[in-house]
């Protein structure tokens, strides 16, 4: 007997995935390179964030010759990216056998609304969260693993540390709270009443967190690991670095060694330049990616 | 008695959990200094190529070096990779402490990815394990014993001091197999 895509096989895959750093990549020479620096996990997608935020236009799924691609190119597991509310692409890279599904705010969102009802599905989805009711709602909605929004594409860290911050603070309210007072804290935070009730069981996000959204050296890597992170994804960061392989195995030493300043201090150095990032008071109210699909 | 959990990256928590349950006192390991004191070491879930490249040649020659020296360790799925002496598609292994050759994802990819219950030798019946992207045991050697299967596939032995599992007991609440590791660990210490 074998029961596949229950929570627990879902949510499992990002327990294993702690610790470590996942890499944004658009081709399968770039998989390659994340694999051999010590990727634990590769996204697939047609640009990265900084490329969608320079070009503009529609961005959409991956075209699924390029996800196989780089499906066939490394043994690590593949996540690619759908658009908030975009079943069907979900439905296409679920037939694929991604090994995770990512409802990104990077790409353009294809619903107003609604995000997808990510209960339907063996594979397990990722979705980003600002504060602790949008990680609950997307929770609520099946999604086995959460990463920070951040604002992606830019290079800078600010937005990503704003959100977990945000997270651990309302978590920690959870936690404290009298019994009496959870229902009021549900309504407040837009977060359905049994969410909270799983947080207080586990004493924490009952899922695994990962930073993701600005994060582009070393250091934003151990920032980010400290403040409670459970792992780092890199976006824009690496390969609109300037030496994306020696900076891919930087973030990943940095990300396992997050506590020790010294060991960050030595990969951090000489490592060339990084991607140059934006100011996120540059960026105007239409542009920013961590707002679309609350 | 401390057991020790390798931290370079993967599922440490939960196995922390798992020991926690027994009563077992234990500690993260990301360097070789972190491995004085203890008694056993866990080897946790995760990328076995992340781990790895994680862990440089002199730790895993000491990993290596304690091994032989009948520390006793328990691999899980990426554990049991970075324990097996042989890896399917590598010329060698990386700790090269339990004689079985292992193929690394064949259980298929994460839709493939299932629970089921498990009659281990020595262990009982009716086990609940969770495979994630599993890797099988596929060959082994005439002093490994092989403990338990799923499908005609072996997922768990022992040999001697080294213990493996291609699934997570850790991801789940009974202490059983922890438990046995434990026995392995205990019978160690005079």
């Amino acid at each position: 007997m074998e029961i596949k895509g229950t929570y627990r096989v879902k949510s499992g895959l990002a327990e294993m995935l702690k610790g470590g750093v996942i890499m944004d990549v658009t081709t399968a020479e770039q998989a390659k390179i994340a694999e051999a620096a010590g990727a634990v996990a590769v996204m697939a997608l047609e640009r990265v964030p900084a490329d969608i935020r320079a070009q503009g236009g529609v961005a959409r799924m991956a075209d699924p010759k390029k996800v196989q691609e780089i499906m066939a190119a490394v043994t690590i597991p593949v996540m690619a990216k759908v658009r908030i509310g975009h079943f069907a692409e979900a439905q296409i890279l679920q037939s694929l056998g991604v090994d995770y599904i990512d409802e990104s705010e990077v790409l353009t969102p294809a619903d107003p609304d609604y995000h997808i009802n990510k209960w339907s599905y063996t594979v397990p989805f990722i979705c980003g969260a600002r504060n602790l009711g949008e990680a609950c709602r997307r929770l609520a909605e099946g999604a086995a693993m959460i990463r920070t929004k951040g604002e992606p594409g830019t290079g800078n860290v600010i937005e990503a540390v704003r959100h977990m911050r945000m997270m651990n603070e309302q978590i920690r309210a959870v936690l404290a709270a009298p019994a009496e007072e959870l229902m009021t804290m549900a309504k407040d935070l837009g977060a359905p009443y049994e969410m909270l009730l799983a947080i207080r069981e586990h004493g924490r996000l009952p899922v695994v967190n990962f930073a993701a959204g600005g994060i582009a050296t070393p250091a934003d890597a151990a920032l980010m690991m400290q403040l409670g992170c459970d792992g780092i994804f890199v976006g824009s960061g690496i390969f609109k670095s300037g030496d994306p392989a020696v900076r891919a195995r930087a973030i990943v030493e940095a990300t396992t060694h997050f506590e020790d300043a010294a060991k960050v201090a030595s990969v951090s150095t000489g490592l060339g330049e990084a991607m140059s990032g934006i100011a996120i008071e540059e960026i105007p109210a239409h542009e920013m990616m961590q707002t679309r699909g609350q | 008695m401390i057991v020790g959990i390798l931290a370079l990256q993967g599922a440490v928590r939960e196995h922390r959990t798992s020991l926690e349950r027994l009563g077992i006192e234990s500690r993260i390991v990301k360097t070789m200094d972190g491995l004085r004191g203890l008694s056993g070491l866990v080897l946790p879930g995760g990328e076995s190529t992340a781990m790895a490249l994680l862990a440089d040649s002199d730790f895993l020659g000491r990993l290596k070096a304690l091994a032989r020296s009948g520390f006793p360790m328990f691999g899980t799925c990426a554990g049991m990779i970075l324990l097996a002496t042989g890896v399917q598609g590598r010329s060698a292994g990386y700790i090269e402490a339990i004689d079985i050759t292992v193929s690394r994802n064949a259980s298929g990819r994460q839709v493939d990815s299932f629970e089921t219950l498990l009659d281990i030798d020595e262990i009982g019946k009716d086990v609940p394990a969770v495979f994630i992207r599993a890797p099988y045991i596929t060959g082994h050697g005439s002093t490994v014993r092989p403990m338990a299967s799923h499908d005609g596939h072996c997922v768990m032995a022992r040999e001697a001091n080294i213990l493996v599992a291609s699934f997570h007991p850790e991801l789940t609440e009974d202490t059983r197999v922890h438990e046995y590791f434990v026995g392995m660990v205990k019978e160690t210490i005079p």
